[in-house]
């Protein structure tokens, strides 16, 4: 199960200004909040939860830039020539690492990631799920998100489209359920969605 | 490419002021109070979003606003666009106290799946358990299968310890068995490319183009899918969770301690034949498909997908099923003779495939899990896992996390083949040395169990020729792949010479050691390799690497320490000093590692005193050699601040008076040395720390042989001229001077009472007992006090 899956912007190595931003983020289902709701107790739990989301971010965009130094990879990827050419998804760094519990979710979890251009896709995972299925869905999401949102035409961005990808969410990992789906049954699926929601 | 418009956008969303937030939450009343779904009411649920998650403190909304966005979320006309953002809002803004949604007034099941949503995010356990009643209900009603259901049935994941589940599963074993082997129909569009006679559908294929031979499975493919079809694929993806943890509770596993001997048992009883499955309990039926199921899986995985897509999809379901099968087995015991012939097989398959190499993980947990019972060698297959997989394999990032979480996981289910896994340690440090940052923390807890007495001394070594692995390894793979292959290596560092050095045959002996699959039980001075790979030692993977080894050197210290005996111990304290100064040259990494080896040195130290005595010899040669501090000195300070601790018959017998002369005589003249010699360029200026310990090594020396006393009195106001002198101004800085003043004086003033000085720097070994600094006659400070006014007191009287 995916607890929670978010998108970030990823810096070029040794950039040392600006912030690593959380583009958008969605969890599926919550760690439980202590039982007594005090009266800013509700506040808190959405401040932790979003620090936590940040906290991962972070720390995705450390490894895949660590990953890039040592490929020695170019600070940035180039932007591709036109915008009709596919995104270079297999040659994406990816990666996967652990979180310790309490650091910074209750539970033990594995974030799995992919850097595409610069933006940084994560999906934050249950400790024992399955990495083959998580690394192929997130390839997926990233490959729809950048197709059907456009995000090669310069100045596209993602912040004001945010039904599109609660969209492509609610069809490819719904509530957070990573689906074994065969080449057919995407593209199906992508027909539905192109047929729902004309660009 | 996105920085730039992201920033001033999300700037501009945390800005908003209230009124401006006011007026787009009154837009919002207005267009969804008439129920406008129309475009200006996607524009603004848009920017609402926006606002809502752009900042980590929460927004205070109207009231009115969040109970329509509520009501739009239940309404039957709202289009899903609009649903599914007002549901994106409500989320981010839980946990939230001011939400009125229930999942009793949601009729259909798509909008319930929304609904839940929003209610599983608030974290609250009753809720929870309230949404999973609520969507058991309407998963087991027997309502057609709209698309609805595909929407809702992943929420039973999320709720967990649910009663009375035995309908959702039958039903879910009907989708996972039951489901059409005929494809969907198109829906039809009309238009100008619509046949006139719409083709009857045909039946389900196989990934590698064949008509399906069987039931129906997220391997068969077509051109349009039923809703069943679409709800098998559902029901396989939540199989795992829902085994484990739905349903009501199934079979109580049984206690580790019976299991095996009831697997044995249950294993000649029963035949291959497979059991009625209609006869069975819910439970125990839904097991059987979902054991059916993963069997078709693993047979479909063999065929050659005709897409590559489908073929990694083959490789996750093959991983899939085999967690599926442990869980059954885990479960039911009497799976397992069904499930290991077949399972067999498949890893013979398996090793033959170097593309399949991540679905031998799951495989071998498996015959961890159950080897005994199924009177498999698990010990070999581990062997095989561990020997081949690291050494081919290391540079893929994923898999190398796989495998490292695979052998921390499996800890407690290697049992007596753990020295299998301890004795592969060098392939496992492969993956460390290649991708450190990732796979450190997982080192560091890992280490504990992989470290044993008899690997100990060899593990160090490899410990601490880490970045030269990555050197090598580096190396390996540019003298190994092919030239069309895009290169895995840092192409951006070019190393012609180490490339020829790797492949001249006079130092293969030490490239091989180097980079050996498993623990040799010798050991191999690496020395030439360090120079021949200088050339890499800037590459940012070493540096990485490089990084690393301090931390995993404390996890290292702190496991052997636990079971080390005096011979160990000695044996690796003189490892690090010989060590000490053979290590690749990365810059930073000796300046680290002197740190990290001197503050071990004086651990292994204070665990074992009696090892300065037993290694006088070894240290005198080593105080000799040094010829001067280097990188800051740790080593040397460490070094003599032992032996003026423990070199005394009160820590070991055998002390003799000659062995703490010869040391002094080494140490008076190696400080003679460094304080004599001007600094240049090649020996910087002497840091004050190794004088002061050489200084109060001398002394707590001589109060241990009182001869050497006037000696070291002499020596002491040499210094104190030295330090007070204005030529030491420019070596050493203005405060470092008055520490070596302030030092040489006390020791001075020590020795002038030569008793004292004896229990100030000889203490015995009751001095750790708290008695000794409460009780006011014998605490030290009160005694160094009363000495200290004593001297003044005297050296007042005195003229001059």
């Amino acid at each position: 199960m995916v607890h929670a899956f978010l998108i970030h912007t990823l810096r070029a190595p040794k950039v040392q200004e600006g912030f690593c931003r959380v583009l958008y983020s969605c969890v599926f289902g919550a760690e439980e909040s202590p039982d007594d709701l005090q009266p800013h107790g509700a506040e808190r739990d959405r401040l932790l939860r979003k620090e936590q989301i940040l906290a991962v971010a972070r720390q995705v965009e450390s490894m895949c830039q660590l990953q890039q130094q040592a490929c020695g990879r170019p600070s940035v990827d180039p932007q591709p020539q036109s915008s009709d050419e596919p995104v270079p998804l297999h040659e994406a760094p990816c990666g996967a690492f652990r979180l310790a519990a309490g650091d910074p979710f209750q539970q033990p979890r594995t974030v799995v990631w992919l850097g595409v251009l610069s933006l940084g896709f994560a999906l934050v995972l249950d400790a024992h799920e399955n990495l083959l299925l998580a690394e192929s869905t997130l390839r997926l999401l990233a490959r729809l998100l950048f197709d059907h949102l456009r995000l090669l035409v310069p100045g596209a961005n993602l912040l004001l489209r945010a039904d599109r990808i609660e969209g492509i969410l609610a069809r490819f990992l719904p509530h957070g359920q990573l689906l074994f789906l065969n080449d057919q049954f995407v593209q199906g699926l992508e027909k539905e969605f192109s047929a729902a929601w004309p660009r | 490419m996105f920085t730039a418009g992201a920033e001033s956008l999300l700037r501009q969303a945390r800005e908003i002021r209230d009124e401006e937030l006011g007026g787009l939450c009154s837009r919002i009343r207005a267009l969804l109070g008439k129920e406008d779904w129309g475009p200006d009411a996607l524009d603004a649920l848009r920017r609402l979003f926006l606002v809502v998650s752009a900042t980590k403190y929460s927004r205070r909304l109207e009231e009115t606003c969040v109970e329509l966005l509520q009501a739009a979320l239940c309404s039957p006309s709202c289009p899903e666009q609009l649903q599914l953002l007002c549901a994106a809002v409500l989320r981010e803004r839980s946990p939230s106290r001011s939400l009125s949604l229930t999942c009793g007034s949601v009729q259909n099941a798509q909008q319930l799946g929304l609904v839940a949503s929003v209610l599983l995010a608030q974290g609250d356990r009753t809720q929870v358990s309230i949404v999973g009643q609520c969507a058991l209900r309407v998963l087991e009603s027997r309502q057609p299968e709209g698309p609805g259901l595909r929407r809702l049935l992943p929420v039973m994941s999320k709720v967990t310890s649910l009663e009375q589940t035995d309908a959702l599963s039958k039903r879910l074993g009907d989708w996972l068995r039951h489901a059409s082997v005929q494809q969907g129909s198109a829906h039809s569009s009309g238009g100008f490319f619509s046949t006139p006679r719409a083709r009857r559908p045909g039946p389900v294929t196989e990934v590698d183009g064949a008509v399906a031979t069987d039931f129906f499975t997220v391997l068969s493919t077509g051109q349009h899918f039923t809703e069943d079809q679409w709800l098998n694929v559902q029901a396989f993806s939540m199989l795992r969770a829902w085994l484990l943890h739905g349903g009501s509770g199934g079979a109580s596993t049984p206690d580790t301690d019976d299991r095996s001997e009831l697997e044995s048992s249950t294993l000649s009883v029963l035949s291959a034949a497979s059991t009625t499955s209609h006869l069975l309990p819910p439970q125990e039926r839904l097991r059987e498909k979902a054991f059916e199921y993963c069997q078709r899986l693993v047979e479909q995985s063999s065929r050659r997908a005709l897409r590559k897509a489908d073929s990694e999809l083959q490789k996750a379901c093959l991983v899939e099923a085999v967690l599926v099968l442990d869980v059954l087995c885990r479960q039911d015991p009497s799976f397992l003779y069904r499930t290991v012939s077949c399972l067999r097989a498949l890893h013979a398959r398996l090793c033959g495939d170097p593309a399949c190499v991540r679905a031998l993980l799951p495989v071998a947990q498996f015959f961890l899990h159950h080897g005994e019972a199924a009177a498999v060698d698990a010990e070999a297959i581990s062997q095989h896992l561990c020997t081949r997989v690291p050494a081919e394999h290391f540079h893929s990032p994923v898999l190398a996390f796989e495998f490292v979480r695979f052998c921390r996981d499996s800890l407690p289910l290697f049992g007596r083949h753990l020295s299998v896994l301890r004795a592969s340690f060098p392939n496992l440090f492969k993956f460390l040395a290649w991708s450190s940052p990732p796979l450190t923390s997982e080192f560091v807890a890992l280490l504990p169990s992989l470290v044993d007495a008899g690997t100990a001394v060899e593990m160090l070594h490899l410990l601490l020729d880490l970045p030269c692995l990555t050197a090598a390894l580096d190396l390996q793979l540019r003298s190994s792949q092919a030239a069309s292959e895009k290169p895995l290596w840092d192409a951006s560092v070019r190393a012609p010479g180490c490339l020829e050095a790797f492949r001249d045959p006079q130092y293969q002996g030490l490239f091989q050691h180097l980079l050996r699959a498993k623990a040799s039980g010798t050991t191999e001075r690496l020395a030439p390799l360090h120079q021949l790979l200088q050339p890499l030692a800037g590459c940012a993977r070493v540096a990485q690497c490089a990084e690393a080894v301090p931390i995993l050197l404390q996890a290292f210290f702190s496991a052997v320490t636990q079971f080390a005996d005096g011979t160990l111990i000695s044996q690796l304290a003189l490892l690090l000093l010989e060590r000490s100064d053979t290590l690749f040259q990365v810059p930073e990494y000796q300046a680290r590692m002197h740190r990290v080896l001197s503050s071990q040195f004086l651990a292994l130290c204070t665990r074992r005193p009696s090892l300065v005595v037993e290694q006088a010899k070894e240290l005198l040669e080593f105080v000799g050699s040094l010829g001067g501090p280097q990188d800051g000195g740790h080593m040397l300070t460490s070094v003599v601040w032992a032996i003026g601790e423990y070199l005394s018959v009160s820590w070991d017998r055998r002390c003799t008076v000659e062995q703490v002369n010869k040391f002094f005589e080494a140490l008076e003249a190696l400080l003679f040395e460094v304080t004599q010699s001007r600094p240049s360029a090649a020996l910087p200026a002497c840091p004050p720390q190794v004088i002061t310990v050489l200084m109060t090594t001398l002394t707590k020396l001589a109060s241990r042989s009182q001869d050497l006393v006037p000696r070291v009195s002499l020596f002491l106001s040499k210094m104190r001229t030295l330090a007070q002198s204005p030529a030491a101004g420019p070596t050493h800085g203005e405060e470092d001077a008055r520490a070596v003043l302030t030092r040489a004086t006390e020791l001075l003033n020590l020795l002038k009472m030569p008793s004292v000085a004896q229990f100030v720097l000889t203490p015995s070994a009751e001095v750790s007992e708290p008695r000794y600094h409460r009780d006011a006659n014998t605490a030290l400070p009160l005694a160094l006090s009363t000495v200290s006014r004593l001297v003044e007191r005297e050296a007042g009287l005195l003229p001059g």
